[in-house]
């Protein structure tokens, strides 16, 4: 049975853990309220948020893996500098690979894609994780943290687009007679489904504040 | 553009809070008190206005005759980091009765979204300095404004309202932003900025 021991060791092998710890129990939209800025901006269109949340995860997974290369040689007087100086180097690459291949996405999502740098989850990450663990340990953290965002952003991108477009991805999903309800397309739709997101999570998870 | 034009769009039509989204995770976690509400917000016009001035000419005087437009963000990330920085100390040393007030506010401040963008958002747009000037100190009273009025309409819900478990703190403080923007929506006809 060498298989099956592998399987329970692989479900309960720690890097799943931190992989998991991401994606559900430290969900970083949902139980800690962090990064919605951009979030709720460029969830407005499904190819804005596919892109939000690739160039997210990859910020994360890359800043945290050299903030964990670097955590024993770097003063704690000025981590924070440091931090930001490597999430500032990753976001530069996201935003000239953006400009480079995909010019609309780049030119549509503006300055939201340099925001990433101020995106609490980034900064986060390397406080809470990265410069305390391993560095393959960090890169799974920040990756698991990335990829529980764009589930996210995909989760808003789906009832945004198809209910103020009509359309996924630039393909008319809903039928012909339909009317676009515009105002999910803006701020005020934005804020009134991750509230609603964040009720629904909240009652079948049982956090609650006070 | 009249630079008058752009104060004024920059608090009411294009709010950064309620129309661009920006600096949500302090208007989420620091609007359940007034006094500290007005204490962020004056700290974040302090801060952003400062922090604009000292970009502009670093971006359009070195980096853009330089041809190192791709170290902007780099550039500006630091700046701001070093001008908090700064403004911390010189407070703790010239102004300590304000320390408890503002001092606690600055290091939250690096990484508040807006004070990047506003440094984005001028480049972007390639406003001069004067226009640079007023669209920061505008953006910044915007989102105080909002943060204010926010941290207000909170403390007034808590004193008699009966909110849903599931939907308490972030949740409906979200729903709020959501009633408020719409009614900010009301002035979008007057100004448009590009």
């Amino acid at each position: 049975m060498p298989k099956k021991r592998f399987k329970r060791a692989f479900w309960q092998s720690k890097w799943f853990k931190v992989l998991a710890a991401g994606l559900w129990q430290d969900h970083p939209t949902f139980c800690m309220v962090l990064g919605i800025c951009s979030m709720l901006a460029v969830t407005n269109k499904m190819e804005n948020a596919l892109a939000m949340g690739i160039g997210v995860t990859f910020c994360t997974a890359f800043s945290s893996l050299f903030v964990s290369f670097f955590r024993t040689t770097i003063p704690s007087r000025v981590r924070m500098l440091a931090y930001m100086v490597i999430i500032s180097t990753f976001v530069i690459c996201v935003d000239r690979i953006l400009k480079a291949y995909f010019p609309p996405i780049s030119e549509e999502m503006g300055p939201y894609v340099g925001l990433i740098i101020t995106n609490c989850i980034l900064m986060g990450r390397a406080e809470a994780f990265a410069i305390k663990n391993g560095p393959w340990l960090s890169f799974l953290d920040g990756f698991g943290c990335g990829a529980g965002y764009t589930f996210m952003l995909i989760l808003m991108a789906l009832i945004r687009e198809p209910m103020g477009f009509g359309t996924i991805l630039g393909h008319r999903v809903m039928p012909a007679g339909w009317i676009n309800w515009s105002i999910l397309t803006v701020a005020p739709g934005a804020f009134f489904l991750l509230g609603v997101y964040l009720w629904i999570f909240r009652s079948i998870a049982k956090k609650t504040e006070t | 553009m009249n630079p008058l034009i752009i104060l004024v769009a920059s608090i009411f039509t294009h709010n950064i809070a309620l129309a661009y989204i920006l600096g949500m995770c302090p208007f989420i976690v620091i609007s359940k008190n007034y006094k500290t509400a007005v204490g962020m917000g004056i700290s974040i016009i302090f801060v952003v206005t400062l922090t604009a001035i000292i970009n502009w000419p670093i971006y359009w005087l070195v980096l853009v005759p330089a041809h190192s437009e791709i170290l902007a963000f780099l550039i500006f990330i630091i700046v701001i980091a070093a001008t908090v920085q700064l403004l911390e100390m010189i407070i703790e040393k010239f102004f300590p009765p304000l320390q408890s007030s503002f001092g606690i506010f600055l290091p939250l401040i690096t990484v508040n979204c807006i004070v990047l963008a506003v440094c984005l958002f001028m480049v972007l747009r390639k406003y001069d300095f004067i226009q640079t000037l007023c669209y920061a100190f505008g953006t910044s009273c915007g989102w105080a404004l909002a943060i204010i009025l926010m941290a207000a309409i909170k403390e007034k819900m808590m004193l008699a309202s009966d909110i849903p478990k599931g939907l308490r703190g972030a949740g409906i403080t979200m729903i709020i932003a959501g009633l408020m923007a719409l009614a900010f929506i009301g002035f979008a006809g007057i100004i448009t900025l590009q």
